[in-house]
């Protein structure tokens, strides 16, 4: 009996050297620039965030889907994932041609070689862009692009007009100020949100150097990691899931703390909540559409990628999932105040918000003097704030 | 196909699968080993093979540039667990409310347990297993978000608890044990039930004419009998919440249990090898906990 055991043991061990052997051997070089279109192959398989690719499945009235594929001849199969980290497990195993990937998985996909250079000149729509998405640190490495815009917005300060007063205009309200709300105040569930306690630091604690929320050495994740332990003690709880928030904020269990357009849209009014664009800026997401370095269905990505930033899908999707759209032509098709809601194209508003993007070891804002924290330290720091 | 001819089997042709069943029957010991080969297939290789397989890569790392796990034996996953003050505090976390959970669904089982064995008619007896059962079968996500509003400020509680001039404890770690200890409760009260049909009610009648009280017949008597089953029960209790990450998450407010850990090293950090180092203190700790309760035939009553 004892032998067998130890035969079993032995069997396991072998079976996953083998498995583990496999896998390390999938990082490839990134593939190369396209030089020319040829033609549609057919079919086109998706991974991006719920509400991406909608094809009239879940509400008849929303289909951009459909038009694309009678366009292309692409028949396009969708997958959706919940977090980014979620997005690059799968991604990995390279089932799929295109992604929409937010700024904190973007650069993991281009630092390990899942992705392929565009070549933008391919993509009629993408000379109607927004400048300011364009050749941004998050989709663009070493002069060359890696994807193209498809939405993006902030992470805002919601907060109970009955019960937070004077109207907050800093994000002091859920730092420094925290404690006058204790057991009320809520935030984002992720180590991302580290970014926006490193916004409010480079804001209001200029000693600490902090020039980019994303790029933090040492020390200055250290006094993030204290401002958040600091802010721990007032938190009712994190949320993660945007349907938990707003009913954490509709039975009054949160009267402050980060939240999404989309999120104050869902609100009802009696609930009693605004939500602003604090002074200090927010951090927020700009998502990008990307190749598969190993996509066997390339044309047809190229096809989706401009499909997706011509103004009439863009303004379905971006109205669909609640964000602003990249293109000025979007408005056109969107609803009314659509674009005034979520601020499309204004730069000057764009300009306070500090797109989530991947901390990596190189330092972001350009030190070279000091190596910068990277997202596995932000993992940690995370985890040991929650405690 | 006649009486005749289903009685001498010789009367029929040799087709292989006659050929292979009448192999089969002279050989007994193929035939056992062919029967008990499925079973061992999916527990040894399916269920404990992949189990080992995860857990090993505790003992491994994860590639810092391409994030993939890679072969790199070391115990610095292990030796963390131990010096890392937030692995031992959300340790202990987990164990007290594991062990609180526990000892509350017990106190609540036995009385229930009881009425329903010993009190209650044949009738009643089946409408209370039903009553327990019954949550049993609704999805453990519909049982947490009723807690979350049951919790919530403007929820039941509070407005039970308002005019005695209390609280509602809210999404706290004690909203996540009353939580936990309400889907546990059917788990701990199906044995103890079960434990207690055994005892034969003429015991507890002898108990009572040799003279002693009820405390001491329960206490003599009922509790060494059914104690396996009482420890049986608490081995449900205790390692469903061991394990258990979603439950807190949804009412238990910022604080996180070992299973949040495990999931953000899965999820979130890519962690794999730290994930299975994590996961070896919850199996670590049951096994102790099944070593210790394995004299008192509490395993024969699961």
């Amino acid at each position: 009996m004892k032998l067998n055991k130890a035969k079993g043991l032995v069997a396991a061990v072998a079976i996953s050297l083998a498995l583990s052997g496999c896998s390390a051997g999938a990082a490839n070089t990134g593939g190369t620039m396209l030089e020319k279109l040829g033609k549609n192959e057919k079919s086109l398989t998706l991974l991006g965030w719920p509400g991406y690719a909608e094809d009239g499945t879940n509400d008849p009235n929303t289909d951009w889907v459909t038009p694309f594929e009678k366009e292309t001849g692409c028949q396009v199969t969708f997958k959706s994932y919940g977090t980014s980290d979620e997005a690059l497990s799968l991604f990995k195993t390279g089932q799929y041609d295109a992604i929409a990937a937010s700024g904190d998985a973007t650069l993991r996909l281009i630092a390990g070689g899942y992705v392929q250079p565009l070549n933008t000149a391919l993509i009629p729509s993408y000379a109607g862009v927004y400048d300011f998405l364009k050749n941004r640190n998050w989709n663009t490495v070493d002069g060359k692009s890696y994807g193209v815009p498809h939405g993006y917005g902030a992470n805002l300060l919601m907060y109970n007009t009955k019960v937070v007063t004077p109207a907050p205009t800093s994000w002091d309200v859920v730092f420094d100020g925290a404690s006058k709300y204790k057991g009320k105040v809520t935030a984002y569930d992720s180590p991302i949100y580290i970014a926006d306690a490193a916004l409010y630091l480079m804001n209001h604690k200029p000693e600490l150097g902090i020039k980019n929320p994303y790029a933090l050495d040492a020390t200055q994740l250290a006094a993030a990691t204290d401002l958040l332990k600091a802010q721990r003690a007032n938190v009712g709880e994190y949320w993660s899931d945007y349907l938990k928030s707003i009913q954490s904020f509709e039975t009054g269990n949160s009267v402050v703390g980060t939240t999404w357009q989309v999120i104050q849209n869902s609100m009802s009014a009696k609930s009693n909540t605004a939500s602003i664009l604090p002074s200090e800026g927010a951090t927020g997401w700009s998502d990008s559409w990307m190749v598969s370095s190993t996509s066997k269905h390339v044309n047809c990505a190229y096809k989706w990628l401009d499909y997706i930033d011509s103004p009439k899908a863009n303004a379905a999707a971006t109205e669909y999932f609640g964000e602003a759209p990249v293109t000025n032509d979007a408005c056109q098709y969107a609803s009314k105040g659509f674009c005034d809601t979520y601020h499309a194209g204004d730069a000057a508003y764009a300009a306070k918000i500090w797109y989530w993007t991947t901390p990596i070891s190189k330092c972001l804002d350009g030190r070279t003097d000091t190596k910068c924290t990277d997202y596995a330290a932000w993992t940690k720091a995370w985890q040991e704030i929650k405690g | 196909m006649t009486k005749n001819s289903a009685v001498a089997g010789e009367d029929f042709p040799s087709t292989p699968a006659r050929r292979i069943s009448s192999y089969l029957y002279k050989n007994a010991k193929v035939r056992l080993r062919l029967l008990i080969a499925a079973p061992v297939f999916w527990l040894g290789l399916v269920y404990i093979a992949a189990l080992v397989m995860l857990l090993i890569t505790a003992f491994w790392t994860v590639d810092e540039f391409t994030g993939n796990t890679k072969v790199n034996w070391n115990i610095d996953n292990i030796v963390s667990l131990f010096t890392d003050p937030l692995y031992t505090k959300v340790t202990l976390r987990t164990i007290g409310i594991a062990l609180a959970v526990t000892v509350v669904d017990i106190l609540l089982a036995l009385p229930i347990a009881f009425f329903m064995s010993k009190v209650a008619g044949p009738k009643l007896r089946n409408i209370l297993a039903i009553s327990v059962l019954l949550p049993l079968w609704a999805s453990y996500l519909v049982k947490a978000y009723a807690w979350r509003s049951v919790l919530s400020n403007t929820g039941v509680l509070e407005w039970i608890l308002k005019p005695l001039g209390l609280q509602t404890p809210g999404y706290s770690l004690f909203g996540a044990a009353i939580t936990l200890g309400y889907m546990w409760l059917p788990y701990v009260i199906l044995p103890i039930y079960g434990g207690l049909e055994k005892v034969p009610s003429n015991l507890l009648e002898a108990s009572s004419d040799l003279g002693a009280k009820t405390f001491t017949t329960v206490r003599k008597v009922i509790f060494p009998i059914i104690l396996p089953s009482i420890i049986a029960g608490s081995i449900f209790a205790f390692s469903l919440t061991l394990g258990d990450y979603i439950t807190i998450n949804i009412v238990g407010g910022p604080n996180q249990m070992l299973g949040n850990l495990i999931y953000t090293n899965v999820g979130t950090a890519n962690n794999l090898p730290m994930a299975a180092a994590l996961a070896l203190i919850p199996i670590g700790i049951m096994f102790a906990y099944l070593g210790a309760v394995k004299r008192t035939g509490a395993l024969n009553n699961l």
